[in-house]
Parts: C-alpha cells; sequence; structure tokens
C-alpha cells in the first residue's frame, strides 16, 4: 500500500467537496483496500463516506418505498429489512462473510458495480431508485457495464429507494473459491409485472432478462419457464468456475428456484 | 476403560493454549535490533532472458540499504536438491542449477530476479519498483507432453531437452507386465489427472538471517519442518558455512504439509545477506507470494491399466505417468513420483506384476514437491479409481473385487519392492460396513431423488508407506541424506525430564504426545516431560517430520534414549536399596525391589544422579541424560477403507457430501485425540483436492488461480461430520511402539472416495460418465453430465 491522506467528513457536502478536490471517495472498501493493498491503486486521498449522519440508516417513505442511506453496512440491512423486505435482508446477509458485511456498504457495491456483485440485482430486480448527491438516476439507467456506472465524477450515492414487490427472491449460485455470484438471480413480482435481474453471468454485468420476465408476468410460477430458452451463451464470462454456457444454464436453474422460492 | 494419562490417553494438547490465546511465537514474531527488511522482485513472465537489470535509481531510494541480483551470488552455491533418480538406462537425472536469484533467464512467474533490503518493507516495496528490468520473454512450456515435443521451448539452455528423467520400475518385469496385459481376460484402463495443488499453510514463509561479526556465527530463524536439514544443505551446498557456525531455529510453524521441508532460496538469501550487511536481515510472505514461490504438489498426468484374469484376480498393472517438477528441482522432488509412488502402487492388492513408467518433466512452473501425502496419494487415487472402473465394467461389487484381491498374509513381498510387515485389511473394510449403513443406502438414494438430486457411494481402499526411511535402503535409492532420527533425555536433579528430538513440531501436538510415551515409560505425570524441538543448537541432529515419520522413527528414538535412562536409573536404585540390580522394578515412578516391601522414588533416583554423595561411582559416571538415534528397519504401512457418499445436484452439478467415514489402521495409538484431529485435516485437504482446490496456469505460464479469489479452499461448511475409527489395530512388528503414522492417510484415503461417489451418483442418475478429472466443480461434474 502507498501513502494516502484520509479524510471522514460529516456531511455529503463537505464529502463532495473533499472528492472534487481529487480524494477518492471510500465507503466500506471491501474492494477498494485489498486492491489499495496490493498497490494497484494508489489514491492520495481517501474520502471516508461513513461519518456521514444522512447516508446512514434505513426508513420507509410516504410513497411506501424502503430507503436505505448508502453508508449502511449489508449486516444492517440484512437485520433492519428482514420484515420488510425479506429477499433483500436474505441477500444482504449472504453478501461475504461477517467481517465484509460489517465494513461493506451498499453505496460502495453499487458504485463499484462489480459484475458479480450481489446488490445490483436487487436494485435492478426491483426496479429502485438510487439517488446521488445531484439526481435520483432509475436502476435501468444506473448499471452501464462491468464496473461502469451512471455516476458522473465526483457525484456519490447519497441514498437507494427500493419498491417492495408483492413476491421475491435471490438465488445465488456462489463462485466456489470467492463466494462471489457465479449467477445470482434477483426475482421480484410486482403488481404491474415481473423483473428478473441477473448478476455474475454477463460480462456487461447486470442485466435483466426480459424473456424470462414476459413469461412471468403472465404466469408467476416456475413451470413457466419451461418453454422459456436460456439466455444466450454469448457474452457471458467464462473463466476457469465455469463456461458462458454453463452461466447461461444457470441462470435459467436460478430464475426457476428463485420463483419457486418466491 | 480409556485412561487418563501416558500412552492411550486423549490427553489434551497442551501446546494449544499458546496457539489459541496468541501466545505462540512464530518466525514472524521475531524482531531482532537493527533488523531489515527484504522484499523480493520476481519475475512476472514464466520465461525469458534477462538483459539488463538497473538499480541505479532504485539503490537511490530513501530507506534502501542494499539492492542484491544474480551477479551477486556468482561464486556462491545454488539450491540443491536431495535426492539423485536414476533413469532407465542407469544414467542420473538431469540436474539444472537453481540459482538463489535467477541469472540469466528467469524460468517462471515468481522466479526472483532482484532482491531489495531497505529500512522498512515498504520502503522495500517502493524502490523494488523503481529497477529497471529488461527481459526478452521467451516462449514458455507449461504443458508436459508439449513440453517433451521435438523443438520444444527449453527451460534450461544447457539441457538437451526438458525431460529431467525416465524412470521404470521395475525395469526387469516391464516385458512380463506387457506380457500379461496381453493375455488378460479383461484390462481396465483409465487417464486421469492429479492436479496440481497449492499448499497453503496458515502460516506463510519467514525467514529472518542474523549475523554475529563477534562470534563469525550465522542464525537462521525460519518457518521449517526440519531446521537440522536445512543447515546442512544450506551450510554445506550453498553458503559454505560449517555447521558449528550456522544455527537453524524453526521455533513455532503454523502448518507445513510438506510445503516447509524444502530449502529455499529466501533462507538462504536471508543469511547470505545479513552477513554482507551485518545486520539481521527478515522476509515475509504475502499469501500472494506463497502461491508463487511456496513448492506446489501433485501434478501428474496417469495412464494406468489394470489387468484381471477370468475370475477377476489383478494379473498386472502397468502405469505412465508424466510428473511435472516444475522449472527447478525442489529439495525432494524427484523422489516424489519415483520412490515415494511406484512403490505404493501394489496398494493393498496381491497383483503380481507390476510396471510403473515415470518420465519428470521440466516446464515453466512453479516447483512441484512433496504435499501431504506426497506421491502416495496420487498412487491410491488412479489404483483405487481403475479398480472403481474395472468393477463398473465388469458388473461386480466394487467392494467384493477389492476384498477378492487384498493381501491377506505377512509379510507380504510385493513387486515393487517394499515388504508389507502387517495389516488386515479385511478389518478395516469390515469396520467400514459397520460404519457406514451400506444396505441402507438405497433407501436414501431413492430419497435423495424425491428430491431431484442423484446419490452416490464411493468406498475404497488405501496404504501407505511412513515412517520414512531405512537409511541404507533409500541411499540405494538416490537420497542423500539419511532418514533416522534422534533425542536426547535430560533428567533435571529434581526428577523433571526434557526430550530434545531432531523431529519437529507444526500442528502435529509432538508436545503432548511425545510427552505422554515417555511419562508413561517411567510411570510420572505428563506435565514432567518437557519436549524442546526446533532449534539446531539445542537438539540433537535429525533430519524433521514429514511423511509420517515423527511417531514412528523420532518416537522410536526417544523410547530408546528412555530405556537408557530407565537402565542407568535401574542401577542407580539398586545401589541406593542395596539390592542387585536385576531385581530392580520401575513402576509409577517408583523403583522396587522384587518381593520385598523397598523403594526408592523416581526422584530419590534422580536427585542422586546429581548429588552423588551415594553413588556407585567405581561402576558409572554421575548425571542422568541419554541420546539416541533410531534407524528403522523398514518402512511402516498404515492402512485403512474410506467411504464418502454424496449427492449430486443435476441441474447444476453441485456436490455435496453427505457423509463420510474412515476406518483406519495405524497400529497402537499414543492420543486418540490428536490421532482424530490428524485423520480430519488430511479428509478435509483430501476433500478439498476431490472438489476445490486446483492451480491453474494459462498457456503463457500466467497463473490463473494465484488469490483466493480464484483458489478454492476447503472451508467448515464445504466439509461433512466425519466419521473416523482406528480401532483395528495391527501394531507396526518393527518399531518398539508398535506404531505406524496417521499424518497423511486423510489426504491419501479421500479423494479417490469422493470421486468415486460422484461418478456413482451420475451413473445411478443415468449418466455413462467413466471418469471426471478433479476439482470436480459444479462446472466439471454439470459437463460431465452433458455427455
Amino acid at each position: 500500500m502507498y501513502n494516502f491522506d484520509f479524510t471522514r467528513p460529516s456531511s455529503i457536502k463537505d464529502a463532495v467537496a473533499a472528492i472534487g478536490a481529487g480524494g477518492q471517495a471510500l465507503s466500506g472498501g471491501q474492494t477498494l483496500i485489498p486492491t489499495m493493498k496490493a498497490r494497484l491503486a494508489m489514491p492520495e486521498t481517501l474520502v471516508s463516506l461513513t461519518g456521514i449522519q444522512e447516508m446512514k440508516g434505513i426508513c420507509t417513505n410516504d410513497a411506501g418505498q424502503i430507503c436505505i442511506g448508502a453508508a449502511t453496512t449489508h449486516a444492517e440491512v440484512a437485520r433492519e429489512v428482514a420484515k420488510s423486505y425479506p429477499a433483500l435482508s436474505d441477500l444482504a446477509g449472504h453478501i461475504g462473510d461477517p467481517a465484509v458485511r460489517n465494513r461493506g456498504t451498499i453505496g460502495g457495491s453499487l458504485a463499484n458495480n462489480d459484475p458479480s456483485a450481489c446488490y445490483p440485482s436487487a436494485v435492478l430486480g426491483s426496479g429502485a431508485i438510487v439517488k446521488t448527491n445531484a439526481r435520483e438516476i432509475a436502476a435501468d439507467d444506473f448499471f452501464q457495464g462491468m464496473f461502469t456506472t451512471a455516476l458522473e465524477e465526483g457525484e456519490i450515492i447519497t441514498e437507494v429507494k427500493f419498491p417492495v414487490p408483492q413476491k421475491a427472491n435471490y438465488q445465488k449460485f456462489v463462485q466456489p473459491a470467492s463466494r462471489f455470484a457465479l449467477v445470482g438471480v434477483f426475482v421480484a413480482k410486482f403488481a404491474d409485472g415481473v423483473r428478473v435481474a441477473v448478476t455474475g453471468a454477463s460480462g456487461e454485468g447486470v442485466f435483466r432478462w426480459t424473456e424470462a420476465e414476459a413469461a412471468l408476468s403472465k404466469d408467476f410460477s416456475a413451470a413457466a419457464l419451461d418453454g422459456v430458452a436460456a439466455p444466450s451463451a454469448d457474452g457471458m464470462i467464462s473463466d476457469l468456475h465455469g463456461t458462458g454456457a454453463y452461466r447461461a444454464h444457470l441462470v435459467k436453474v436460478m430464475t426457476a428456484r428463485a420463483v419457486a422460492a418466491a | 476403560m480409556p485412561k487418563d494419562s501416558g500412552i492411550g490417553a486423549a490427553s489434551k494438547r497442551r501446546e494449544d493454549l499458546r496457539f489459541l490465546t496468541g501466545g505462540g511465537r512464530y518466525t514472524d514474531d521475531i524482531n531482532l535490533n537493527g533488523q531489515t527488511y527484504v522484499y523480493f522482485l520476481r519475475s512476472d513472465v514464466a520465461h525469458g532472458r534477462i538483459k539488463s537489470i538497473d538499480t541505479a535509481a532504485a539503490s537511490a531510494m530513501p530507506g534502501v540499504v542494499r539492492i542484491f541480483t544474480g551477479a551477486d551470488f556468482e561464486g556462491v552455491g545454488t539450491i540443491p536438491c536431495g535426492w539423485q533418480v536414476t533413469d532407465r538406462e542407469g544414467n542420473p537425472m538431469k540436474e539444472p542449477a537453481h540459482p538463489i536469484l535467477a541469472q540469466g533467464k528467469v524460468r517462471h512467474v515468481g522466479d526472483p530476479i532482484a532482491a531489495v533490503v531497505a529500512e522498512s518493507l515498504s520502503a522495500a516495496r517502493d524502490a523494488a519498483e523503481a529497477i529497471e528490468v529488461d527481459i526478452e520473454e521467451l516462449p514458455a512450456v507449461i504443458d508436459m507432453k508439449k513440453a517433451l515435443a521435438a523443438g520444444a521451448p527449453k527451460v534450461h539452455d544447457d539441457l538437451a531437452d526438458n525431460l529431467c528423467y525416465d524412470w521404470g520400475f521395475v525395469e526387469d518385469n516391464r516385458a512380463a507386465v506387457d506380457e500379461a496385459i496381453k493375455k488378460a481376460a479383461h484390462v481396465t484402463t483409465l487417464e486421469l489427472v492429479n492436479q496440481r495443488l497449492a499448499p497453503n499453510a496458515m502460516e506463510p514463509r519467514v525467514a529472518v538471517g542474523d549475523y554475529n561479526k563477534g562470534t563469525d556465527e550465522s542464525t537462521l530463524y525460519t518457518t521449517s519442518q526440519n531446521p537440522h536439514v536445512i543447515r546442512l544443505l544450506m551450510g554445506a551446498f550453498v553458503l559454505g558455512i560449517p555447521e558449528h557456525k550456522l544455527r537453524v531455529i524453526a521455533p513455532d510453524v503454523g502448518g507445513g504439509f510438506g510445503s516447509k521441508i524444502f530449502h529455499y532460496a529466501e533462507e538462504a538469501f536471508c543469511t547470505f545477506a545479513a552477513k554482507a550487511i551485518k545486520r539481521p536481515v527478515k522476509w515475509t510472505s504475502s499469501r500472494s507470494e506463497a502461491f508463487m514461490s511456496d513448492a506446489h504438489g501433485r501434478d501428474h498426468v496417469t495412464k494406468i491399466e489394470l489387468a484381471l484374469d477370468k475370475d477377476n484376480n489383478f494379473t498386472a498393472i502397468r502405469t505412465e505417468t508424466y510428473a511435472n517438477m516444475g522449472a527447478y528441482l525442489s529439495t525432494f522432488a524427484p523422489s516424489v513420483p519415483t520412490w515415494l509412488h511406484g512403490t505404493l502402487m501394489a496398494g493393498n492388492y496381491k497383483t503380481p506384476l507390476i510396471y510403473v513408467n515415470v518420465k519428470a518433466v521440466f516446464t515453466n512452473t512453479v516447483p512441484v514437491d512433496a504435499y501431504r501425502g506426497a506421491g502416495r496419494p496420487e498412487a491410491t487415487f488412479q489404483l483405487e479409481r481403475v479398480i472403481d472402473k474395472a468393477a463398473r465394467e465388469l458388473g461386480v461389487d466394487p467392494v467384493e473385487l477389492r476384498r477378492q484381491n487384498f493381501v491377506t498374509e505377512f509379510p507380504y513381498q510385493t513387486p515393487v519392492a517394499v515388504q508389507y510387515d502387517t495389516g488386515d485389511y479385511n478389518a478395516t473394510m469390515d469396520k467400514l460396513m459397520e460404519m457406514i449403513d451400506r444396505k441402507g443406502f438405497d433407501a436414501r438414494a431413492a430419497e435423495s431423488k424425491k428430491r431431484g438430486k442423484l446419490r452416490g457411494l464411493g468406498i475404497n481402499s488405501y496404504i501407505e508407506a511412513c515412517g520414512i526411511a531405512p537409511s541404507q535402503l533409500v541411499g540405494q535409492l538416490g537420497a542423500r541424506a539419511g532418514l533416522y532420527e534422534s533425542a536426547t533425555v535430560r533428567v533435571n536433579a529434581t526428577g523433571g525430564l526434557v526430550v530434545m528430538t531432531g523431529s519437529h513440531s507444526h500442528g502435529q501436538g509432538h508436545e503432548t504426545s511425545f510427552a505422554q510415551v515417555v511419562a508413561d515409560m517411567i510411570g510420572i505425570p505428563e506435565n514432567m516431560v518437557e519436549i524442546v524441538h526446533g532449534d539446531t543448537a539445542n537438539t540433537p541432529m535429525g533430519m524433521g517430520t514429514y511423511g509420517s515419520r515423527s511417531l514412528a522413527v523420532g518416537g522410536s528414538a526417544m523410547v530408546r534414549a528412555t530405556e537408557k535412562i530407565i537402565a542407568k536409573a535401574k542401577k542407580i536404585a539398586a545401589h541406593l536399596m542395596e539390592a542387585s540390580e536385576a531385581d530392580i522394578e520401575l513402576k509409577d515412578g517408583q523403583f522396587s525391589v522384587a518381593g520385598t516391601d523397598k523403594s526408592v522414588a523416581w526422584g530419590d533416583v534422580t536427585l542422586a544422579a546429581y548429588v552423588p554423595h551415594n553413588y556407585p561411582l567405581d561402576e558409572i559416571e554421575p548425571g542422568l541424560e541419554e541420546t539416541a538415534f533410531y534407524d528403522p528397519s523398514n518402512f511402516t504401512y498404515p492402512a485403512g477403507a474410506y467411504a464418502c457418499e454424496v449427492e449430486v445436484d443435476p441441474d447444476t452439478g453441485k456436490v455435496e457430501i453427505m457423509a463420510f467415514a474412515a476406518a483406519d489402521d495405524f497400529g497402537n495409538i499414543v492420543n486418540p485425540m490428536i490421532v482424530d484431529g490428524q485423520v480430519h485435516g488430511g479428509i478435509g485437504q483430501g476433500i478439498g483436492q476431490a472438489l476445490l482446490e486446483g492451480v491453474s496456469y494459462d498457456e503463457n505460464g500466467q497463473i490463473l488461480s494465484a488469490s483466493y479469489m480464484d483458489y478454492a479452499m476447503p472451508r467448515a461448511d464445504d466439509l461433512p461430520f466425519y466419521k473416523v475409527d482406528h480401532s483395528c489395530q495391527t501394531p507396526c512388528t518393527h518399531n518398539p511402539l508398535g506404531v505406524k503414522g496417521c499424518g497423511e492417510a486423510g489426504a491419501i484415503g479421500s479423494p479417490p472416495a469422493v470421486v468415486n461417489a460422484v461418478v456413482d451418483a451420475l451413473n445411478r442418475g443415468g449418466h455413462a460418465v467413466t471418469h471426471i478429472d478433479m476439482p470436480l466443480s459444479p462446472h466439471r461434474v454439470w459437463q460431465a453430465m452433458q455427455g
């Protein structure tokens, strides 16, 4: 690790200013710190976002959305939404290990947009809204490919607003070594239709499997997927843990299991 | 009633209190005055010619003490190999030089190019980044068969090709084996890979070199399983330091599994550099560094043929193995695929004819050497897999096929040199059958099927050769060391004992089990016996701990030394009680005269030895301290039967282990709890190999699995609760304790059980799969099911 300066502002305004001055946002550091330890990143200043009270905690707004402060840890989410949004709680409660869950935050995970991370599937699958210091971004617009998001330079996520579906479930098939999602599927059934978001599988990061959504919106049952072909293996990640064809196959298997368990 | 102390008691491990409460003293805990830190700049290409190394800018960086390159080691020895294998033609293996720092070429990713010694590790790393290295990248050879092809790039320019040796065993049997296979009623053939593993001891390697210019003595603190061997190899062959000027200390060591047997370049570097700069030099491996610098294990590609007659008796075995040596010969690398592998190809079976061919190959990869089991897992895996395949082809019960061919009369001379002294393979198989409820399997499989899962059962036997080794025998086989063990027993005036052993404990619990033996022999509490190991300055020359040898060989030396102590103590007791020495009995720490009520306590005798006022000084010397060296007359042969029951998810290929049972015959048992732990750990590693672990290289020699993000270690939730049993005991016939060794059994017996179970599950599910190469990841199992 190279030397760096560290600042921990207590307001969004100060954080934005510090990042605007060249600082690197740090929100849990479960990816950034190991990267720095491997000397693959050398920020001059780290701006910790975990001292900002207005970015922490969970509440429900008047629209019935669950609003999660971006600096809220996975462990807190797992605990706090266990009743209000069990599928989201379950997802958060199975990210990494206890150490990761007690340091990592939802905002940090989303801003990083690791193609194998769990949270992007919940956000996209729920049709959540990503709120930043400058604007609100719909999940469908937020994720723009592997490690790429709609965030502008210096823009930070402050909150994520989740509509609560009638039924939902997340199924993760883990990569045996890292236990990130080899394939993770988040299925959410709303009054106006079903959303299916897939993480881990695609080289483009999280995506919606629209063919499955169409079939499940008509008939929310695992059997409804029988006639739906697995997504194309083109563009799926292929590595020593599985080919693209295997991942494509798993997308269908995990989707059916998520529907059955929802 | 189980005993509560001494031999056979489940005494709690006394060392665990310090290990579990942060009281251990590991090499990285050692910090010396004026200490510097070294960072090794390692090659990021697998094969290349070093055109230039410019250290000028780096040398000027803050905190840099000195930068070393290969040029600083001209005239210094190279890392030696401890075993010379002779090929089929009678020629010695090829033995290329292994420099401490690369000279001329780099030969694997991780090969050290330069070493920066600085005031802090971070200063050393900063400076290492400023070293300018110009390397002309050369084509790399990774695949062994490609490495042997005509025109393949050569790992070592001064050798004719990449073949280290082509070994045949027993060469005189070759024609007879070929003939028997031709004539066989049935031949089962299996091609398989025993994949490369990274050892992953919890504690990464560390070395601290120190030099005392006042006495011209060098000291190396290192994470080693055998400090005396390191002292001999490094002192005599690399640095030219005589033993009396070189001390090697391996303090608490956090796991070895073989990877800390070998003498590594970093150890020689720290010792050399400390003398050069007259300051201590410390190196602590990072986990990433460990993946590219700790010797790897296994990496065999094998074809085995098993011939059977019309009655399903095994008539011949022929195997051909390509064994990866990596870029250089690690300390014991050549012996692993030969004498630790070929000699075990008989397994538990009375196959009359066996021929083993091994081609050892240099490639642009990390060196490969012994890893828990070392050669024996490779032998067991191919044999137990091919027997299972034969049973399936012949439509016979795999357990009955094994039983029919078991060796049942002992001693048994195998056709592959070794002679099994004792054993009872039906007994462990019977015990295993009691443990696993095989009859209930069909019902369990039906229940699994209801849940959409495929259930399978894998059963196999194993045998291994432990207690290495008879020195004269291994000398004939090419070992450049003796393989005896030593112990000094020092009795103090007030009766307590210190046992200084040449064995080394790095998790095995010697401090507990060794004390149990000595305390039992004298009849005193275990806490009166202290075990000292790991420091060449205060232990007799010993060969260290590996190959499940410590109790069988080191323990035997300790027994011999204690017997000498008891014999002398009896003389003293006889004198004190004015009786004949022949009438003296020792029981429960009391010496008594047979047939009388006269007795003296152990402590009275030990005090008399050191305060010899009333003492037979004309017959014996004062003091009570004895040393013994023990050289075994044979290997020991632990054996057993293992069973694994799995469920396979046909939709994903995921394997779940539902049950695992091990019935082992380790001969006599000193501490059953420690034996349980050793078996548990071994099975964990074996399941790790079967389902999870594997070092992958791409064709350019980059390691694809160079961190825990991609190298899958077994975790608690990957493993079942084990049923283990070691009540079948045929004591070893040739060592005084009747013990055989238990450290590697689990890692040897379990991989075939797991793979046999998965193949069984798939076949029961209608998939005609004959084999899947390890690790049986979900992806591989799923692919096998796709046909």
